[in-house]
């Protein structure tokens, strides 16, 4: 009975018949789909930490609404996202309480420092950037809550991203001092967004399953290669240098080739050990027990408020 | 001051609270106790931040010369801020955030209806044609959770309870009139405020009834925001607010 269930689960995924959260699915396909979400929520989360940052500081007022904005718009991002995980039969205080704990991960990017405005352009563009790479396929994903949870996220990732480019073109075309702060950012956030689309291939142990689920449809090395291949003309309209000496482009391959990713650093903030990882998982908790008291009383009101009306409902 | 400097000052006090309480909110952003609040409250401050630039537009074309939408929040002194002391206060905690909110709110609502019904400057009555509709909404908001905190548990009954002890000081601000108000509104253009502490009296008593939270009886009034003589959290908030347009003087971003 299991091995027909799972047949006809697969041939829906060939078919690219949406999966539902009532449909039959295997328990390993839920739970890669939970881990997956909810990691990807928790992102938009801790996302907002680092240019929320900048928000007070942000250089004029055009530029603070939009950031503004931005930081909200993750945070919508981050409940469509619970919303679809939820679906999966994980309650939001639980993925959460995973996400405070430790046991839950969030994109590795975010455990970089907002050190310069620079970082808010080199974020959008390339950070979000990559966000979009890895996020438009997902679009197509065969779960289909998450599927149509990302139609809306990479709809106003985009518009993020151009932001963010705009943000470094005004730099660049600006003083000498602003162009070496968009260089700077560069440089910065450049291996660490480029390390966004995971370990390499052969090293990417789930990956395989993932495809075949279409939970994924192009590998990690597959995406950042694109995402690099795009970036460059856009650096170069920038008038900036793409830190990596190794970069070229390959007649043969029809790509550029580019140096070798500082896997050691990846695994490194992944553990634990990014700069700011600790401020960043403190930051959360601590919104979190500083708003304990605020959901108790939301919730005490809420239930006085139900009682109130059974009893008036009784007497009438 | 002649009808144009009235003007202009006028317009800076209304662009100076908005502002400032937006200030004060936008640091909430990614700390709010529930994504859906933080959202909520990240949507207020976009709202106000919106108005006031708004209102620093008009001020920067009736000053002319460099003056700008951004020349005027970011580059005066502490001295030249015409915010009420209100909305400089610290976030402290999310109950001094709600009470603050809602005291604003209150005000907010009564001084744009009165601009909006009976202002003889039509800019000031188109931009408070549009925030009339977000501040609504806000003082809804507010409202809710003054209630809802107000009548939760007695945790969050006793941190209100607090929050509107200590802000209420704040509060006789509001309706003592500035030499500017005075003359904004006896020129026409301003908003009665006296018809509005009124108002403000009744909404703040309505609302903290509900709450089953207690007026203060004090009527003492710090002031001094309206006049530039602000607290010293207030050096704070610009240090924040202008370090770019300080470090980096005359770029564009």
């Amino acid at each position: 009975m299991e091995i027909n269930l799972e047949e006809q689960f697969q041939a829906k995924i060939e078919q690219e018949i949406k999966i539902e959260p009532r449909d039959w699915m295997p328990e390993k396909y839920r739970k890669t789909l939970l881990r997956q979400i909810s990691q990807h929520a928790h992102s938009e989360i801790v996302g907002m930490l680092p240019e929320g940052n900048w928000i007070t500081r942000a250089p004029n007022l055009r530029r603070k609404v939009a950031l503004l904005a931005k930081v909200q718009d993750e945070a919508g991002h981050g409940l469509y996202l619970y919303s679809a995980a939820e679906t999966l039969g994980m309650s939001r205080d639980q993925m959460l309480e995973e996400l405070h704990t430790g046991k839950a991960k969030y994109s590795s990017i975010f455990n970089y420092p907002t050190l310069t405005w620079a970082d808010m352009g080199a974020i959008g563009w390339l950070v979000d950037g990559a966000a979009i790479m890895n996020q438009v396929p997902l679009c197509r994903t065969s779960y289909g809550p998450y599927a149509r949870a990302m139609v809306r996220v990479c709809k106003e990732e985009s518009f993020h991203q151009r932001q963010g480019y705009e943000i470094m073109l005004t730099l660049c075309k600006g003083s000498e001092a602003q162009k070496a702060m968009a260089q700077d950012a560069l440089n910065r956030w450049w291996w660490p967004s480029i390390m966004m689309f995971g370990p390499n291939d052969d090293n990417s142990p789930n990956s395989a399953q993932s495809m075949k689920w279409k939970i994924k449809r192009f590998s990690n090395d597959e995406l950042r290669q694109k995402f690099i291949d795009v970036t460059v003309s856009q650096t170069e309209i920038l008038g900036l240098t793409i830190p990596d000496k190794d970069l070229k482009w390959n007649e043969s391959r029809g790509h550029y080739d580019f140096g070798t990713i500082n896997w050691e650093e990846f695994n490194n903030v992944v553990a634990g050990k990014g700069p700011c990882n600790k401020e960043r998982l403190n930051a959360r908790v601590k919104a979190w027990e500083n708003g304990a008291w605020v959901r108790d009383a939301a919730t005490a009101y809420a239930e006085k408020r139900a009682n109130k009306k059974n009893n008036s409902t009784e007497a009438a | 001051m002649d009808q144009k400097e009235v003007l202009f000052d006028y317009i800076l006090h209304l662009a100076d609270n908005s502002m400032i309480i937006g200030q004060r909110n936008s640091e909430w952003c990614g700390h709010g106790p529930v994504l859906e609040q933080d959202i909520a409250l990240t949507n207020i401050a976009l709202d106000l931040i919106g108005e006031a630039r708004s209102l620093y537009q008009y001020a920067a074309e009736i000053k002319g010369g460099n003056c700008t939408e951004d020349s005027l929040p970011f580059l005066r002194d502490i001295r030249e801020f015409r915010n009420l002391l209100l909305v400089e206060q610290p976030n402290t905690d999310w109950a001094y955030t709600i009470v603050r909110q809602f005291f604003f709110d209150v005000f907010h609502y009564l001084v744009n209806k009165d601009i909006l019904d009976n202002s003889n400057d039509l800019r000031l009555k188109e931009i408070a044609a549009k925030t009339i509709k977000e501040s609504t909404y806000h003082l809804k908001w507010s409202s809710e959770w003054v209630i809802r905190l107000g009548d939760g548990t007695d945790i969050s009954k006793l941190k209100m309870q607090t929050a509107v002890d200590d802000l209420w000081d704040f509060t006789g601000e509001l309706f003592i009139l500035s030499e500017t108000e005075q003359k904004a509104m006896d020129l026409g253009f301003g908003a009665d405020l006296k018809k509005a502490e009124q108002l403000w009296h009744e909404k703040v008593k309505e609302i903290l009834n509900e709450a089953c939270l207690t007026i203060p009886s004090t009527d003492f009034a710090q002031q001094g925001g309206k006049t530039g003589i602000h607290s010293e959290h207030f050096g704070y908030i610009l240090a924040e607010m202008q370090f770019m347009q300080r470090a980096y003087p005359g770029l564009e971003w």
